[in-house]
């Protein structure tokens, strides 16, 4: 483990070439021990950047080395000019991260991680940094507005509490409320925010509804009692937000009988499978594309009609580079018939972010001063670059944001549905 | 300087509004209850002026639905000092003279120099706490404010008005303002802190036991919008709905120039 930055400062005028030395019973006399020197972040002012590294959570800024694996494979700086090492660098020339504009770009895709050979983590520096720039005040408006509505209303788009489980009355298929099935089930369903509120989320939640229908899962979700996994909240700094909605979900999931919960997406597999247990939850968590592949041999003979399209995959940053799987999606849509999976050239591990993680959902307004265009309207371009018709994705925050994408490039032919539609569309029809 | 802020606690327009059973008033059980946003922007000018001129703030409501220690502990973390809320025994569907009676009586006691208090409250869209608070006070008011200064005993306020009509005014303290806009926007009370707050925060619980003078009017039927019409979708590529409604335009005798074709539509941009 380096030391930190303070530590590694080495006292100028005791450095010097010295004639004769010996070393261990190493002669490393003269020219030998001239490479005892400062490193060059020192010929800096380090204030910057030990404001970071000071922090429980942002040591590993220090331990960066300017190798720039990171700024290769970094999707802002695709759009636009930023990386780990980026903001390593300025720190060097002045800039402070707790007041810059680059700490509200990140959106915690952890392409920089994978690559890094030190390990510098944006996912603990950002929270980290962000909480306290939350703290003294400077919150973008955007973002301040998603804060107080999760904290009011249980959910970031600011949508009544009580109307959580209004989507299920169209879904034409039964979805119980655990509260009112007074039982145990099989099956805890967390639908999420956006699926219950936003209304191409809620096109997908009733595709989830009638496939469970279909298989005959014993499923049942939380209604009104649900409220939002605030993920998302917690890397843009307001970790307090997460802790509370946490506590009263936690709560919620521990009153009711149930075998395994299935989430409908990414972030909130995330907070539950690997942040909950730090808080005294810990049950099996499955992504609706693991739990559907497990019901494959049930869910294949169901898949009736022929989806005859060009469809590309957009890996989820949450469930891909983060947790690992990028292979139950593309067993689902092979299941298909009739559909032709291409995969993206930036697919699996290499998957290029929507734009949404990390807060990013609620700081397009702020973010487009800072890239020539939204990352996901990059990402539709690769899509239709390599041939296709549909964009299909597992992960509530994209659907929207591709479709806008799709929209704003002038790419209206393409086709944004999340693997729910498409298995729905196969099964039923239409 | 001794600023009060005057909160009210309302039902919050998120949700359905829905009606008791009578049709007289919202049924207050199938409701949640949120702060004023007008009043939210009295709490950031009063804060803004502590931090310019000195001072202590002090947040005091009517406990309508004995919720209002969360809205007052926001307060607190947002940089008031003290929290005052009025208890009794009474009804949710409390009119807003009524608690400007109580509010009055309370604020009397905290040797105010400076009230601030949201120019009206989507409830009632009433408007009149302010000026009530002002009337039982003996103090001048100046509402639909979108900013105040205050120091030595006077306070500068700019008032709004219709046209984009800005007027500043000079007004000696103590005074009642009603706020539309503070200075700059809310800012943000982080969950951490508020939760803090929440854990060592004193509320000031002042009764009330009365009925209150009541605002002299009974309401005798509260009732949804009945749409009247409906909006006509039109479909097609832009170049066509903007054809469609070029003719609408046109046969509603709106255009008194001539226009015959559309040469280009743009996409919109950001």
């Amino acid at each position: 483990m380096p030391l930190p930055v303070e530590q590694q400062k080495v006292i100028q005028e005791a450095v010097k070439e010295h004639e004769h030395l010996v070393v261990d019973g190493m002669d490393i006399s003269g020219h030998w021990n001239r490479m005892f020197g400062q490193r060059v972040i020192f010929d800096y002012d380090y204030a910057n950047l030990e404001k970071v590294t000071s922090l429980p959570g942002g040591e590993s800024l220090g331990w960066c080395y300017g190798c720039a694996k990171c700024t290769a494979v970094c999707p802002i700086d695709i759009v636009g000019d930023y990386s780990p090492r980026k903001i390593h660098r300025k720190t060097q020339m002045g800039i402070d991260l707790f007041t810059s504009d680059d700490l509200w770009l990140c959106t915690t895709c952890m392409n920089c991680l994978r690559v890094c050979p030190k390990e510098v983590n944006m996912i603990q520096i950002m929270p980290a940094v962000r909480e306290q720039a939350v703290l003294a005040g400077n919150v973008p408006e955007e973002l301040q507005k998603a804060f107080e509505d999760t904290a009011k209303y249980g959910n970031p788009l600011g949508q009544s509490q009580r109307k959580r489980a209004a989507w299920t009355k169209t879904a034409g298929v039964p979805v119980p409320i655990i509260k009112d099935l007074g039982r145990p089930v099989d099956v805890l369903w967390y639908v999420g925010s956006y699926p219950s509120y936003h209304p191409r989320g809620q096109d997908a939640a009733r595709a989830a509804a009638r496939i469970f229908n279909a298989l005959g899962i014993d499923f049942a979700i939380l209604g009104r009692e649900e409220k939002d996994d605030a993920d998302s909240q917690r890397l843009a700094g307001e970790i307090g937000l997460f802790e509370m909605m946490a506590e009263h979900n936690i709560s919620v999931f521990e009153k009711y009988e149930w075998n395994v919960m299935v989430v409908t997406g990414p972030h909130e597999y995330n907070a539950f499978k690997n942040e909950y247990p730090k808080m005294g939850f810990e049950r099996p968590i499955l992504h609706y594309t693991q739990f559907l592949v497990q019901h494959l041999d049930k869910l294949k003979p169901l898949l009736k009609h022929e989806i005859n399209r060009t469809v590309t995959f957009h890996d989820p940053c949450y469930l891909g580079r983060h947790n690992g799987e990028y292979d139950a999606p593309r067993e689902l849509l092979r299941a298909i018939p009739g559909l032709k999976l291409v995969e993206m050239g930036r697919c699996r591990e290499n998957g290029y972010c929507c734009g949404g993680g990390g807060g990013g959902m609620w700081l397009d307004s702020f973010t487009q001063n800072h890239t020539t265009m939204r990352l996901s309207e990059r990402r539709v371009l690769e899509a239709v670059e390599y041939g296709a018709e549909v964009l299909s994705v597992c992960c509530p925050f994209e659907v929207s944001r591709f479709e806008d994408g799709a929209k704003s490039t002038g790419n209206d032919q393409l086709d944004v549905l999340d693997i729910l539609e498409l298995l729905d569309q196969s099964m039923n029809g239409g | 300087m001794n600023i009060i802020v005057a909160i009210k606690h309302i039902p919050s327009l998120a949700d359905e509004l829905e009606l008791n059973a009578e049709g007289t008033n919202l049924d207050f059980d199938e409701v949640d209850f949120t702060l004023n946003e007008f009043d939210e922007h009295a709490i950031e000018q009063a804060v803004l002026i502590k931090e310019a001129s000195g001072g202590s703030v002090t947040v005091i409501g009517v406990d309508v639905i004995e919720e209002l220690d969360g809205v007052l502990h926001t307060a607190l973390a947002k940089g008031a000092d003290k929290a005052a809320k009025i208890v009794g025994d009474f009804e949710p569907g409390i009119d807003s003279h009524t608690q400007a009676r109580w509010l009055a009586d309370a604020i009397q006691g905290m040797s105010p120099d400076l009230v601030l208090t949201g120019v009206q409250a989507a409830d009632d869209l009433d408007g009149q706490i302010g000026p009530m608070l002002a009337a039982y006070l003996d103090m001048p008011y100046v509402g639909v404010v979108m900013g105040v200064e205050a120091a030595d005993g006077k306070a500068t306020v700019y008032k709004e008005y219709s046209g984009g009509v800005m007027a500043k005014f000079e007004v000696d303290l103590p005074a009642v303002i009603g706020v539309q806009a503070a200075t700059s926007p809310p800012r943000y009370a982080p969950i951490s802190k508020i939760r803090q707050v929440a854990k060592t925060a004193e509320i000031e619980e002042i009764e009330v036991d009365e009925e209150g003078d009541g605002a002299g009017l009974t309401l005798r039927k509260m009732a949804p919008p009945v749409s009247a019409g409906h909006a006509e979708m039109l479909d097609g590529d832009a170049e066509e709905v903007a054809e469609k409604i070029i003719e609408i335009i046109k046969s509603a005798g709106c255009c008194s120039g001539r226009v015959d074709r559309v040469d280009r539509v743009d996409r919109v941009d950001r």
